[in-house]
């Protein structure tokens, strides 16, 4: 049972991590090709900068991801503690339904009607560039949002009401309550949140392809473009660079988690 | 700890993001220096601080990797104009994006064919020559082309043909036909195109067919042609293709002259040849939509493009042939008097047109009834 259930494992993580160690072997290769593996060199690394387009292009994808991840965040956080706060229960339903229905929605059918809205609106105030930056902005708010709020409202339910009442009670504003008091509580979700819409954003394509303009350019749209050429590898070399810093910044967020899980324990365990 | 995280997180992006832009700046030691001196058109600073869009294939320019020019650098160093290059996968997804009037585009660079659709659509508009004063370097037979025979919307950028590859390991012989590329020997070694018009092509031109053919009893000919194919063909690849005959995993493909001058980079056992029954031949021209918003600013670039070390700049990191006499006669231009770019002796060419609707129907249910075949 034991040797049957490792095997699984392990033909499942081989599933996940073969893509990603066959393409960081290759951003290493000496030559340009990508079948033929004929030394090690840090050579497409150091074209990788030498491209202002690709830099560019990086440039943009990452303040997308950051400027949309922290909108979202924010707005989720909003809307989360309004849908929390809702006294109704089927109001808090069908507020939820909404919510999630863009989840499910297929990308490509947001991404058109999206753009169909965007076009609409720049016609109707007579724009000559209806996507933007802006329109590729809020797209990414769009699909970021639901996420948002669907990581930062369980969060809200664990906590105690009454501790928010209580520190009202020994004179806080409520604003200053929900900082001192249920901010603190649900922070691992607003980061999940944050972390969860930043990914999202970096890695979209079909919707960025639909509502981008003509002055901003993503990497996974720049990438894609490359296909009636051949991908070089200092793509590889980029895509390795990105998931090596995803994957740093999750451990440093993991151990980071579990020590101040430590600290609470400790802190429980002395009172 | 926990509040140190969310900061944490950020500043590790935007450090990342400063890190990126800095040694984007860094040099590399054989780089080209863009010299302005050496520039012949006449550039102003009069439109610095505007931008213009530039609407471009992937990879269709020279961006300053492996040493070469950054050409969209260059031209803001010189002119102040900020260039917001963005890049497309195929006409048709150029063609979709600027019809659904959302975006201006100052700079597009189409094939042929989409070039006559979009004349006729009236979604380009007339260059002003008065202002591009490097057009003289385009070579006459590049000139009055049929798309735009008038020579009114639009300035070839790069021109390329359809060749035969073959590794010399595994074809003994020298192919001079297309008529290799159904031959049993090779079977499971044949690569060819997947898309349908350049497929297509290689069966109409086989059968001494017009590519352009209106008869429908034509394209049903070349169709049989196709699925008779189908028993020898390994793969219909498109930039799948270098992988394969890089590593000598097929032994004959059809592709564009240019990619094979990369290809045997990799692997000198590939060799290229036009066969006799001629090839098909692609011009990628330079144009101005009708809804740009910096004209001025768009034919200087246009300009720009043409000068002799910018086109030859572009001419080596595409690696497709040059319509500019300036680029042809340049010694230090790597392809310079390359034989595949620039036969001494010129094979029958072909151009594809823009079809009527009902034939490309017609063609496009043949082309699925193939695929299926092949299945």
């Amino acid at each position: 049972m034991k040797a049957t259930e490792r095997i699984l494992n392990i033909l499942i993580f081989t599933f996940l991590y073969a893509p990603l160690l066959v393409m960081v072997v290759f951003s290493f290769n000496a030559s340009k090709s990508t079948a033929v593996l004929s030394g090690f060199s840090f050579y497409w690394y150091k074209e990788l900068f030498a491209s202002s387009d690709t830099i560019t292009a990086l440039q943009n994808t990452l303040i997308l991801a950051v400027a949309s991840a922290t909108i979202a965040t924010v707005l989720g956080l909003i809307a989360a503690v309004g849908i929390f706060r809702m006294r109704s229960k089927p109001l808090r339903n069908t507020v939820m339904t909404i919510t999630d229905i863009p989840m499910m929605n297929p990308d490509i059918v947001t991404g058109v009607s999206l753009m169909l809205l965007f076009v609409f609106i720049g016609r109707l105030l007579g724009l000559a560039n209806s996507l933007s930056f802006i329109t590729l902005l809020i797209a990414h708010i769009t699909f970021n949002l639901p996420y948002a709020i669907l990581n930062i409202l369980p969060k809200l339910r664990q906590t105690d009401r009454n501790l928010s009442y209580a520190a009202m009670d020994l004179g806080c504003t409520p604003v200053k309550a929900f900082f001192k008091v249920t901010m603190p509580a649900i922070r691992p979700g607003v980061l999940a949140a944050w972390l969860m819409g930043f990914t999202l954003s970096l890695d979209d394509f079909v919707i960025s392809y639909y509502t981008n303009g003509a002055s901003f350019q993503t990497l996974p749209l720049k990438i894609f473009a490359m296909t009636k050429k051949t991908v070089k590898p200092d793509m590889y070399a980029l895509s390795s660079l990105i998931f090596i810093t995803i994957l740093v910044l999750l451990i440093l967020v993991n151990i980071l988690q579990s020590k101040s899980q430590k600290d609470n324990n400790r802190t429980l365990k002395k009172e | 700890m926990k509040k140190t995280l969310f900061p944490l997180l950020l500043v590790t992006m935007l450090a990342l993001v400063m890190l990126c832009s800095s040694c984007g700046s860094e040099p590399t030691e054989e780089e080209v220096v863009f010299d302005p001196e050496a520039l012949t058109g006449t550039y102003s600073r009069e439109y610095e601080g505007t931008s213009i869009n530039v609407f471009n294939w992937g990879e269709y320019i020279s961006d300053g990797t492996e040493g070469t020019l950054d050409v969209n650098a260059a031209f803001e160093e010189l002119t102040g104009i900020k260039v917001n290059y963005t890049n497309y996968e195929s006409n048709e997804a150029m063609y979709t994006k600027m019809k659904s009037g959302a975006v201006s585009y100052d700079i597009v660079i189409p094939s042929d064919y989409m070039i006559q659709r979009m004349i006729s659509e009236g979604m380009l508009q007339k260059l002003d020559f008065s202002k591009i004063d490097n057009y003289e370097n385009v070579l006459p037979e590049y000139r009055g082309l049929y798309f735009d025979p008038e020579d009114a919307y639009s300035v070839p950028y790069t021109v390329g043909m359809t060749g035969l590859i073959y590794n010399t390991t595994m074809v003994e012989e020298t192919p001079t036909s297309w008529g290799i590329m159904w031959d049993e020997r090779y079977a499971d070694d044949i690569l060819t195109f997947n898309n349908s018009r350049d497929a297509f092509s290689l069966a109409q031109l086989l059968l001494g067919q017009d590519v352009n053919s209106t008869n429908i009893a034509d394209w049903d000919a070349a169709a049989d042609k196709l699925k008779e194919q189908n028993a020898v063909l390994q793969a219909r690849v498109m930039d799948e293709v270098f992988n394969k005959m890089e590593a000598g995993n097929a032994a004959i493909a059809a592709y564009y002259a240019g990619d094979y001058l990369i290809m045997v980079e990799e692997n000198e056992d590939l060799a290229f040849v036009y066969p006799e029954e001629g090839t098909v031949f692609f011009v990628d021209s330079i144009c101005i939509p009708s809804n740009a918003q910096n004209y001025e600013a768009a034919l200087m670039y246009i300009n720009f493009l043409l000068e002799t070390q910018i086109a030859t700049a572009n001419a080596e990191a595409i690696a497709y042939a040059s319509p500019l006499i300036n680029v042809r006669e340049n010694e230090d231009y790597y392809y310079y008097q390359n034989e595949v770019l620039y036969p001494t002796e010129m094979p029958e060419l072909q151009y594809f047109t823009d079809l009527p609707v009902d034939v490309r129907t017609y063609y496009e249910n043949l082309w699925e009834e193939i695929l299926r075949e092949s299945e």
